[in-house]
Formats: C-alpha cells, structure tokens, sequence
C-alpha cells in the first residue's frame, strides 16, 4: 500500500515536470549509462538547460 | 456472473446519465442545478470511452501492444522517453488545454446554454477525441512524425506545403484573437492591469534564480512566483485606490495593443529561460489548479443555471456574435468540441514519449474527453450568470450604449430582466469600474469563477478577488501562448520563407529572426489593431475567422486519418472518421462562406465593405472611423478579413481533392499502402511491463 502511494506520488511529480518540458533525469541517466556507456553524461544543470531550450525552439508545445 | 454484473452495472450507468440529461433537458423554465449537468457529461463520457473508443482501439485500429514504438526505438533520454501513460496523459492533457475550450463556450451560452452544451457533447465523443486518438496513432506508427511530414508522406508533397502555409495563419489569427481577449479584459482596469504587469518582473525574477542560484529547481521557484502572484492581485486592489496609482495603470483599449504588440516583439527573441519559461511554469500550474477548482467548485457549490435553455437569438440576431445556429455555433465552440490544433500536439511530443501503441486510446480519447469536460465547466460558469448580466457584458457598446441605464434599456427590450443597479452592483462586487462591454469571455469566466468559488470560499468579500485571479489565470497562459507563438511563427516563417530566399533559412542568424518575428508580429498586431477599435467589438470578426482556421485545421487531419484508413484497408470502417469530417468540413465551409458573402453587413465582410463605401459616395462617416482616409481602412480591413476567409476555404478544398485522390488511388490497389515504420517488437524489458 505505502509502495503504490509512493509510486504516485512520484509519478505526480514527474507528470508535473514534464508539463513544462522537463523528462525523468534519473531516466536520462540509467538510459545513458546502459545504451551509451562511452559518451559523456550531461549533468542535471546542462540536461534542464538542453531541455528549455528544446522545448521553445520553434515547435508548437501548445494549444489555443 | 462476473459479466452480468458488469452489464448489469453499465446498464444502471446509461440509466443514470439518461435520467440526469433529461433532468437537464426537459426542465423548461425552471433553474437547472449544474450539479444534473455534470453527471449527463460524466456518464455520457465515461460510456463513450468504455464503448466507442474501445472499438476503434479493438476494432478499427487494432492496437498492437506488441509492437515497437518510437519511445524505445530511438530513445535517448529527451525527446524520446517510454513514459508511463498516466504521466503522459498529464502532459499532453495540459498541452491541449488552454483559453480555447473556455472562451468559445461562453460565447455560445447567447443562444441558451442547450446547442452549446449538445454541440460540446456529441463533438466531443465522434469527432474531436477521435480526431485526436487517430492522429496519436498515425504519428506513433510513423517514428512520431509532424503533421506537416505525416500529410506530405501519406497525401503527397503539394498537400503538405498547402497545409504549413494554412498552419501560419491560424497561427496569426489565433495570436491576435487571444490578445485581443486579454486587452478587453484589461482596457480601463487598474487592478487587472497592475497584477498582469507584475507577472513580467516576477517571472524574470524567476528566471534568474532558476538559471543561477538554484538551477533546475522548478518547484521551488513555481512555488516562490505562485506567493508572488498571489501578492500581486492583493496589492492591485490599494493601486486601484491610489489615485496616482490608478491612472498608471489605467490603459485604453489601444495603449493595451500597442503594448502588447512591443511585449510580442521583445518577450520572443530574449532567451527562453528569462522570461517565457518561467511564466510559462506559472501559467501551466495555475492552469492545472484553476481547472481542478473550478470542478470541485461547480460540483460541490452546484449552483443554478439562470441562462434559458434556448434563447431567441438562436436566429442569429444576437448581440454577441451574429449568425445562426448553423453553422456559426460549431465554429464558435471550437476547441472544446473538436480542435485542429490538437493534431499539431498529438503528432507532437506525445507520441515519442508514448510506452505502447495501446496508450494511444487513454491519452488521445481520454485526455481530449476531459478538455471538453473544461468546456462544459465553461459554460456552467457563464450560465450562473443573470442572463440580463451576461449580455450587458458581452453586447459590443454600439448596441447597447456605455452606461448602465442604456444598457438596461437595451436589454430589457429583449426580454431579460435586467435593472442598472444589478449591473453597477456587479461591477462593484467585483472591484472593476465597470462591467458594460467586457466583451471576450474572459470577464464573464472570471465573473462566474467569482461567484462559484466566493461561495465555495471566502463568501462576497473575496469576490473581487477571485475576479482578479481568474483574469490572472487566463491573462497569463495567453501571453505565455503569445509569446511561444510568436516564436513557432517566426520558426514555420522561416521554413516557409526558406523555400524561396535561402538565407531566411537560417534561425542561427540574427537578421533572419529578426525580420521573420517582425512580419509575426505584424501580423497578428494588424487583426489585433482592428479588433480592438472594431464598434462591434473586434470578437465579431475575429473570433469566427479563428474558429474557421482552427476547424480547418480539423478538417485537414480527420482528412488525413480517412486517406490512412483507406490506405490500410479498412474501408468498411472510415466512417469512423469520413462523418466528423464531412461535417466540419461543411460547417467550415458555409460559415466561410456566409462570414464573406452574407447580405447582412454584421455577417458579411464584403456586405460590411458596401455600406461603408456608399457612406463614403455620400459622404458620411461611419464608427469607428473618424475620417474618410479612415473609412478607406475599414474597407480595407474587411477585404483583408474576406480574402483570410476565402484562403481558408481553398487550403481546406484542395485538402479534400488530394485525401479523395489519395482514397481512390488506395482503393484501385489491392494491398495495403499505408506508409508505417516496418513492424518491429517491442524490447522485451518493455513487453513484460505492459
């Protein structure tokens, strides 16, 4: 029970983060770290930074 | 057993949503309890989704949760992330919503609150969640693919070309129509101006804390700009009693225009992370909430409906906005029904984030039911509202006159009861000056919004202030749009201007984004200009030319979802998207049509045009122009605003010629020919968690 509150809480959480734009960075992470093991691993400040940019950089991310 | 209870279940669910609708439906003349509304919605919805988005997940599409999406296959942490599907509905839910579905409703309750809530109802459920779904689906099966490329891949290159160039101007006519929403909720109000101008010094404030001393920290400083805020709307009630004060910050209609059109300019080329992310945190979660409140608050407070079911002016006589119920109500309503916008988010980032091709009905379906649910709330919300009340604030000036005992007169001659002092009270309660000619929706939301959540909490006193924090709310998520806009205008400029200049190509050089936001803001700062000093009230001519750009859009998508079926092979069942679009396909046109060539010079542009040119043969001049060098614009204007409507028109026939060309071409083959991603499965990590 505890684990299924947690978990929603933390899905609201990154629900909430990703309205605005910004994914998962522990999934950025585990993501680099399995598939890209040589290339370097942006930090959480350069991965929100990436992340702004892209999402007002010309495509529509809303509505009317 | 366990079926029959389930049937059995669902059965006493139909009951309920039938016998609240006919609660809603047959109580002529007595107040309805918005209460039986939202229950008819709810179990009109939850039925729809059980049943009919089911078939065409099971039936029609047939959702494969074995094969590979385009989150897994080219994940990369950013734009490509297998998310989970609640996670995923909150964000593509608050990417569709926005002041659309709340502002068309509202303009519609002037024909009763029936065709509005019929049309939001049954638009929603055939057309606009099925618009949406279907689009996910095709652009999840094609790599998450842009409509532009998924039209230009599926109906052909020219296709493609004619909808990006339609795609700028709705993108223009939808920035104008929303400022000019917010300068008539702000010309000649102190309080409102101040609070909205405080955003900007907030938001920057924002902008460098989240950039330099704790970067990334979202939470902490949305939470930080929400006191700030709250703060603001507090201290603009002693700016309105300030006399110094007050005359700073009280604009007329034009100054508003002129500084929002420098805002446009300015807000769109600093860096996003200054002004337009932070805000755009701001306007998101305030968003979010206001939405949630207002349900909690229009479900607990449930308050009663004054408006009629139908009113007269269902002839299309009314004061808001003229012509008839069809076609004008279904390019009114708009977003909350069916939105071609929608197709831009859902071949957006949506379907790269997207975990199992089966998401695609609870996201598409689910998530576009709920926006029109907002809709519906909208329409709750202008309902409450004495009807005499409604239409001193929504009557342009020229019909009802400028001061409370004009308007009274005025309205009382239609039938609604209506006295000076009801009005003036009501601007009083409120905190504004005056009510008369708040003309947009906005005011009218945030006056219903005030009187639903002031009983919920805080009882008459607070009033004013929930008055103000519901303009905040919409003021704010419109200049977040105005200025994102901007920038996706300037963007889709530059790709188009590329074409034939290749150095407009480049977004890298500062000329080249400099003169392509300057002809964006031009551009909607030209409707903007002529709405704002429109006698009619500018809504009258923009607002329809917007709901005919955005169901175009609507159009050219279910036009696209057609020719995909068809090129599937599943033709005994494109009707599932060939009926929404023949009928906003007809609906669009004839109400293009009668915005150009209808006699009545209210309705039509070029009738409009007319009599403004024998004014001039006679020497006279008419409102808004002062002079005849003013009386040439206005004919101007209205060629502008004919040949839009016209260009719309061609955009959405020529569409049509190609999705037919296209069906006909995939019915002489005998094989399939949709163009999808090859079928490959799905990674077994992700097979075991669906």
């Amino acid at each position: 029970m505890l684990k299924r509150i947690n978990q929603t809480i933390r899905y609201m959480g990154q629900s909430v983060r990703l309205m605005v734009g910004i994914p998962a960075y522990d999934a950025y992470v585990a993501h680099m770290k399995k598939s890209h093991p040589d290339q370097p691993v942006m930090s959480y400040e350069s991965f929100f930074r990436e992340r702004q940019e892209a999402r007002y950089g010309g495509k529509v991310s809303r509505c009317c | 057993m366990n079926s029959m209870t389930t049937k059995l279940g669902w059965l006493l669910f139909a009951i309920l949503g039938a016998f609240a609708f006919s609660n809603v439906a047959l109580s002529r003349g007595e107040p309805v309890g918005a209460i039986w509304i939202v229950i008819a919605t709810v179990c009109i919805y939850t039925i729809a989704y059980r049943f009919y988005s089911r078939f065409i997940a099971s039936g029609v599409l047939r959702l494969d949760p074995t094969r590979m999406t385009p989150a897994y296959k080219f994940n990369d942490g950013l734009d490509y992330v297998p998310t989970n599907k609640y996670v995923l509905f909150g964000h593509h839910f608050a990417a569709i919503a926005g002041a659309g579905p709340l502002v068309g409703p509202i303009l519609a309750a002037q024909m009763g609150y029936m065709p509005g809530m019929l049309w939001l109802l049954a638009g929603v459920v055939f057309a606009g969640a099925v618009q949406d779904f279907i689009v996910l689906f095709i652009s999840t099966r094609r790599d998450g693919r842009s409509l532009g490329d998924l039209i230009k891949s599926e109906l052909g290159q020219i296709p493609g070309m004619i909808a990006l160039f339609g795609t700028f101007f709705i993108m223009l006519v939808l920035l104008a129509v929303l400022a000019l929403i917010v300068v008539k909720a702000l010309a000649e109000s102190p309080w409102g101006t101040f609070t909205v101008a405080a955003t900007i010094p907030i938001a920057l404030f924002m902008g460098v804390y989240a950039r330099y001393f704790r970067p990334g920290s979202i939470g902490e400083v949305s939470l930080i700009g929400f006191v700030l805020l709250m703060l603001s709307i507090v201290a603009g009630q002693y700016v309105q009693e300030i006399p110094a004060m007050a005359s700073l910050f009280t604009l007329t209609g034009e100054q508003l225009t002129w500084l929002l059109i420098g805002y446009g300019f300015v807000a769109s080329v600093l860096p996003v992370w200054l002004l337009l992310a932070p805000r755009d945190y701001l306007s998101t979660f305030l968003k979010i909430g206001t939405i949630f409140g207002l349900a909690i608050g229009v479900i607990f407070v449930s308050p009663q409906l004054k408006m009629p079911a139908f009113t007269q002016f269902v002839d299309g006589s009314g004061p808001v906005w003229s012509g008839s119920l069809f076609p004008f109500l279904f390019i009114t309503i708009a977003c909350g029904a069916v939105s071609g916008f929608h197709s831009l988010i859902s071949s957006g980032t949506t379907p790269k984030m997207i975990r199992n091709e089966t998401d695609a009905r609870f996201i598409g379906y689910g998530a576009m039911l709920m926006e029109s649910f907002v809709a519906i709330m909208a329409l709750v919300a202008a309902s409450t509202l004495e009807p005499g009340v409604y239409f001193a604030m929504n009557s342009p000036a020229a019909i009802i006159g400028s001061t409370a005992e004009s308007a009274s007169q005025a309205i009382s001659q239609w039938g609604f009861y209506v006295t000076p002092e009801m009005i003036t009270q009501t601007a009083k309660d409120v905190g504004e000056n005056t009510v008369i000619s708040r003309t947009g929706g906005a005011p009218t939301l945030a006056v219903g919004m005030a009187h639903i959540l002031s009983e919920f909490a805080g009882g008459r006193t607070m009033m004013a202030f929930w008055y103000h924090f519901a303009i905040l709310f919409e003021a704010l998520f419109i200049l977040t749009a105005v200025d994102a806009g901007t920038r996706a205008g300037r963007f889709m400029l530059q790709d188009l201007l590329g074409t034939f200049i290749p150095s407009m190509k480049r977004t890298d050089s500062m000329i080249a984004s400099l003169i392509a936001t300057a002809i964006c803001v031009a551009g909607w700062g030209y409707f903007l200009y002529q709405g704002v000093i429109d006698p009619l009230g500018g809504i009258n001519t923009l607002w329809p030319l917007f709901g005919i750009s955005n169901q175009m859009l609507a159009g050219i998508a279910l036009i696209l979802c057609t020719g995909v079926l068809f090129k599937m092979k599943l033709d005994r069942f494109a009707w599932v998207t060939i009926v929404p679009a023949a009928w906003v396909l007809v609906t669009t046109l004839a109400a293009a049509w009668q915005k150009i060539f209808h006699s009545n010079p209210r309705i039509g542009f070029l009738a409009h045009a007319d009599k403004y040119r024998d004014a001039v043969a006679n020497g006279q001049v008419l409102a808004p122009a002062k002079s005849l060098g003013q009386m040439q614009q206005v004919i101007f204007n209205d060629y502008v605003n004919a040949s839009l409507a016209a260009l719309f028109m061609l955009v959405l026939i020529s569409i049509l010629v190609f999705g037919i060309r296209t069906v006909l071409h995939a019915r002489a083959l005998g094989k399939p020919s949709a163009r999808e991603a090859p079928f490959e499965l799905l990674p077994a990590e992700a097979l075991s968690k669906s």
